[in-house]
Protein backbone atom coordinates (compact mmCIF):
# COMPACT_ATOMS: atom_id res chain seq x y z
CA UNK A 1 0.00 0.00 0.00
CA UNK A 2 2.62 2.88 0.79
CA UNK A 3 4.84 3.16 -2.01
CA UNK A 4 8.32 5.31 -1.91
CA UNK A 5 6.56 7.96 -3.27
CA UNK A 6 4.17 8.17 -0.44
CA UNK A 7 7.15 7.71 2.06
CA UNK A 8 9.49 10.16 0.47
CA UNK A 9 6.20 12.80 -0.13
CA UNK A 10 5.61 12.65 3.83
CA UNK A 11 8.86 12.73 4.82
CA UNK A 12 9.49 16.06 3.63
CA UNK A 13 5.67 17.37 4.05
CA UNK A 14 4.54 15.98 7.42
CA UNK A 15 6.87 18.72 9.53
CA UNK A 16 5.53 21.21 7.77
CA UNK A 17 1.80 20.61 7.56
CA UNK A 18 2.78 20.06 11.66
CA UNK A 19 4.40 23.35 12.35
CA UNK A 20 1.22 25.17 9.88
CA UNK A 21 -1.19 23.55 12.24
CA UNK A 22 0.98 24.87 15.46
CA UNK A 23 1.10 28.36 13.98
CA UNK A 24 -2.70 28.48 12.84
CA UNK A 25 -3.65 27.33 16.40
CA UNK A 26 -1.50 29.89 18.24
CA UNK A 27 -1.89 32.73 16.10
CA UNK A 28 -6.14 32.41 16.07
CA UNK A 29 -6.33 35.65 17.18
CA UNK A 30 -4.46 37.56 14.96
CA UNK A 31 -4.74 35.63 11.55
CA UNK A 32 -7.57 33.97 9.99
CA UNK A 33 -8.39 30.42 11.51
CA UNK A 34 -8.27 29.51 14.98
CA UNK A 35 -8.65 25.83 17.04
CA UNK A 36 -11.25 24.19 14.74
CA UNK A 37 -9.54 24.79 11.77
CA UNK A 38 -5.45 24.59 13.24
CA UNK A 39 -6.50 21.20 14.59
CA UNK A 40 -7.72 19.83 11.23
CA UNK A 41 -4.47 20.63 9.83
CA UNK A 42 -2.33 19.05 12.84
CA UNK A 43 -4.55 16.02 12.48
CA UNK A 44 -4.15 16.05 8.50
CA UNK A 45 -0.52 15.79 9.23
CA UNK A 46 -0.81 13.19 11.82
CA UNK A 47 -3.23 11.36 9.22
CA UNK A 48 -0.42 11.33 6.73
CA UNK A 49 1.90 9.97 8.86
CA UNK A 50 -0.38 7.23 9.96
CA UNK A 51 -0.95 5.83 6.30
CA UNK A 52 2.49 6.25 5.14
CA UNK A 53 3.37 3.32 7.66
CA UNK A 54 2.81 0.28 8.08
CA UNK A 55 0.95 -1.47 11.12
CA UNK A 56 3.35 -2.29 13.71
CA UNK A 57 5.79 1.29 12.95
CA UNK A 58 1.74 3.07 13.82
CA UNK A 59 1.67 0.75 16.51
CA UNK A 60 4.57 1.80 18.42
CA UNK A 61 4.19 5.36 17.42
CA UNK A 62 0.97 6.04 18.42
CA UNK A 63 0.72 3.55 21.42
CA UNK A 64 2.62 6.56 24.01
CA UNK A 65 0.34 8.95 22.64
CA UNK A 66 -2.57 9.83 25.04
CA UNK A 67 -5.42 10.70 22.38
CA UNK A 68 -8.59 10.07 24.47
CA UNK A 69 -7.03 11.97 27.35
CA UNK A 70 -6.18 14.78 25.40
CA UNK A 71 -9.07 15.02 24.09
CA UNK A 72 -11.10 15.42 27.58
CA UNK A 73 -7.92 17.31 28.50
CA UNK A 74 -8.82 20.00 25.94
CA UNK A 75 -12.70 19.69 26.59
CA UNK A 76 -12.16 20.29 30.61
CA UNK A 77 -9.56 23.10 29.68
CA UNK A 78 -12.26 24.97 27.72
CA UNK A 79 -15.14 24.63 30.57
CA UNK A 80 -12.70 25.53 33.00
CA UNK A 81 -11.71 28.23 31.02
CA UNK A 82 -15.23 29.24 30.94
CA UNK A 83 -15.67 28.96 34.66
CA UNK A 84 -13.23 31.47 35.11
CA UNK A 85 -15.39 34.10 33.65
CA UNK A 86 -17.77 33.66 37.14
CA UNK A 87 -15.75 34.95 39.38
CA UNK A 88 -17.76 38.60 39.52
CA UNK A 89 -19.05 38.10 35.62
CA UNK A 90 -20.70 35.49 33.49
CA UNK A 91 -19.78 32.31 31.93
CA UNK A 92 -16.71 32.77 29.57
CA UNK A 93 -16.63 36.38 30.15
CA UNK A 94 -13.40 37.13 28.90
CA UNK A 95 -11.67 37.99 32.38
CA UNK A 96 -7.80 37.77 31.18
CA UNK A 97 -7.73 40.30 28.81
CA UNK A 98 -6.34 43.44 29.51
CA UNK A 99 -5.15 42.35 32.71
CA UNK A 100 -1.35 41.76 32.42
CA UNK A 101 -1.80 38.18 32.77
CA UNK A 102 0.13 36.05 29.97
CA UNK A 103 -1.61 36.42 27.00
CA UNK A 104 -3.20 39.56 28.62
CA UNK A 105 -1.76 42.61 27.13
CA UNK A 106 -4.32 45.37 25.59
CA UNK A 107 -4.42 45.74 21.67
CA UNK A 108 -4.23 49.15 20.71
CA UNK A 109 -7.25 50.43 19.05
CA UNK A 110 -6.66 50.53 14.89
CA UNK A 111 -4.30 49.50 12.04
CA UNK A 112 -1.69 47.02 14.11
CA UNK A 113 0.82 44.46 13.31
CA UNK A 114 -0.41 41.71 16.00
CA UNK A 115 1.09 40.97 18.67
CA UNK A 116 1.18 37.29 19.70
CA UNK A 117 0.64 38.38 23.67
CA UNK A 118 -2.82 39.46 23.26
CA UNK A 119 -6.09 38.17 23.76
CA UNK A 120 -7.13 36.82 26.96
CA UNK A 121 -9.13 33.58 27.37
CA UNK A 122 -9.31 33.84 23.65
CA UNK A 123 -5.88 32.07 23.27
CA UNK A 124 -6.31 29.87 25.92
CA UNK A 125 -9.57 28.66 24.36
CA UNK A 126 -8.06 28.46 20.75
CA UNK A 127 -5.75 26.50 22.12
CA UNK A 128 -7.42 23.80 24.25
CA UNK A 129 -9.87 23.37 20.76
CA UNK A 130 -7.34 22.84 19.20
CA UNK A 131 -5.93 20.19 21.43
CA UNK A 132 -9.38 18.58 21.30
CA UNK A 133 -9.61 18.06 17.80
CA UNK A 134 -6.79 17.10 16.94
CA UNK A 135 -6.45 14.17 19.24
CA UNK A 136 -10.66 13.59 17.91
CA UNK A 137 -9.78 13.08 14.62
CA UNK A 138 -6.43 11.69 14.58
CA UNK A 139 -8.10 9.16 16.99
CA UNK A 140 -10.95 8.35 14.33
CA UNK A 141 -8.31 8.47 11.94
CA UNK A 142 -5.73 5.85 13.50
CA UNK A 143 -9.06 3.36 14.92
CA UNK A 144 -10.09 2.87 10.92
CA UNK A 145 -6.33 2.33 9.70
CA UNK A 146 -6.65 -0.13 12.41
CA UNK A 147 -9.27 -1.74 11.42
CA UNK A 148 -8.74 -1.66 7.73
CA UNK A 149 -5.15 -2.82 8.52
CA UNK A 150 -5.78 -5.99 10.03
CA UNK A 151 -5.06 -9.82 9.43
CA UNK A 152 -8.01 -11.76 7.89
CA UNK A 153 -7.75 -14.38 10.29
CA UNK A 154 -7.54 -11.94 13.19
CA UNK A 155 -11.69 -11.16 12.83
CA UNK B 1 -56.64 16.70 -12.24
CA UNK B 2 -53.18 16.06 -10.73
CA UNK B 3 -51.07 17.90 -13.10
CA UNK B 4 -53.45 20.56 -13.15
CA UNK B 5 -52.58 20.91 -9.67
CA UNK B 6 -49.11 20.78 -9.76
CA UNK B 7 -48.96 23.51 -12.71
CA UNK B 8 -50.99 25.74 -10.25
CA UNK B 9 -48.41 25.29 -7.32
CA UNK B 10 -45.70 25.73 -9.48
CA UNK B 11 -47.11 28.95 -11.10
CA UNK B 12 -47.55 29.84 -7.79
CA UNK B 13 -44.10 28.97 -6.26
CA UNK B 14 -42.69 31.04 -8.72
CA UNK B 15 -44.59 34.28 -8.41
CA UNK B 16 -44.07 34.33 -4.82
CA UNK B 17 -40.34 33.54 -5.66
CA UNK B 18 -40.66 36.56 -8.50
CA UNK B 19 -41.99 38.80 -5.53
CA UNK B 20 -40.13 38.18 -2.86
CA UNK B 21 -36.85 38.97 -5.17
CA UNK B 22 -38.27 41.61 -6.49
CA UNK B 23 -38.43 43.59 -3.01
CA UNK B 24 -35.09 42.28 -1.23
CA UNK B 25 -32.94 45.04 -0.16
CA UNK B 26 -30.01 46.10 -2.07
CA UNK B 27 -26.96 44.84 -1.69
CA UNK B 28 -24.38 45.88 1.32
CA UNK B 29 -27.14 47.60 3.12
CA UNK B 30 -28.38 45.57 5.64
CA UNK B 31 -31.67 46.45 7.52
CA UNK B 32 -29.99 46.51 11.13
CA UNK B 33 -25.96 47.21 11.05
CA UNK B 34 -26.05 48.58 14.97
CA UNK B 35 -24.44 45.22 16.06
CA UNK B 36 -21.86 44.58 13.21
CA UNK B 37 -21.25 48.45 13.83
CA UNK B 38 -20.61 47.92 17.65
CA UNK B 39 -18.68 44.60 16.64
CA UNK B 40 -15.89 46.63 14.73
CA UNK B 41 -15.84 49.56 17.42
CA UNK B 42 -15.55 48.02 20.35
CA UNK B 43 -14.17 44.36 19.65
CA UNK B 44 -10.45 45.30 19.82
CA UNK B 45 -10.28 46.66 22.81
CA UNK B 46 -12.73 44.34 24.67
CA UNK B 47 -11.78 41.16 23.51
CA UNK B 48 -8.40 42.64 23.29
CA UNK B 49 -7.93 40.69 19.45
CA UNK B 50 -7.25 41.72 16.13
CA UNK B 51 -9.36 39.25 14.73
CA UNK B 52 -12.87 40.16 15.08
CA UNK B 53 -14.53 36.64 13.73
CA UNK B 54 -12.41 35.30 16.95
CA UNK B 55 -13.78 37.86 19.05
CA UNK B 56 -17.29 36.77 18.15
CA UNK B 57 -16.98 33.26 17.72
CA UNK B 58 -15.20 32.92 21.35
CA UNK B 59 -15.95 35.16 23.43
CA UNK B 60 -19.33 37.22 22.33
CA UNK B 61 -20.99 33.44 21.14
CA UNK B 62 -18.54 31.72 23.34
CA UNK B 63 -21.47 29.23 24.59
CA UNK B 64 -22.55 28.61 21.28
CA UNK B 65 -18.50 27.18 20.36
CA UNK B 66 -18.64 25.57 23.82
CA UNK B 67 -21.37 23.62 21.71
CA UNK B 68 -19.91 22.95 18.33
CA UNK B 69 -16.85 21.41 21.21
CA UNK B 70 -19.32 19.09 22.87
CA UNK B 71 -20.82 17.97 19.36
CA UNK B 72 -17.51 16.66 18.18
CA UNK B 73 -16.30 15.27 21.72
CA UNK B 74 -20.01 13.35 21.25
CA UNK B 75 -18.76 12.27 17.81
CA UNK B 76 -15.30 11.10 18.81
CA UNK B 77 -16.49 9.19 22.04
CA UNK B 78 -18.99 7.32 19.85
CA UNK B 79 -16.90 6.22 17.21
CA UNK B 80 -14.20 5.15 19.61
CA UNK B 81 -16.93 3.46 22.15
CA UNK B 82 -18.62 1.76 19.28
CA UNK B 83 -15.10 0.25 17.38
CA UNK B 84 -12.49 0.14 20.01
CA UNK B 85 -13.22 -3.88 20.14
CA UNK B 86 -12.28 -4.36 16.58
CA UNK B 87 -9.17 -2.11 16.62
CA UNK B 88 -6.78 -3.71 18.80
CA UNK B 89 -6.00 -3.18 22.57
CA UNK B 90 -4.76 0.11 22.01
CA UNK B 91 -7.47 3.57 22.53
Amino acid sequence: MTTTIIRTTTKILAPLILVFGSYIILHGHLTPGGGFQGGAVFASGLALLIVANNKEKVKELFDKVPLSQLESLGALGFLGIGALGLMGYTFLKNVIANSDFLFGAPTPKGINPGYLNTGGTLSYLNIFVGTKVLAGLTSIVLIFFLILRRERDEW
Amino acid sequence: MRRALGLFAFLSFIIFLLAAAISLRPFGEPPHAEMDTYFIEHAQEEASANNVVTSVVFDYRGFDTLGEATVLFTAVSGVLMALRHYGGKEK
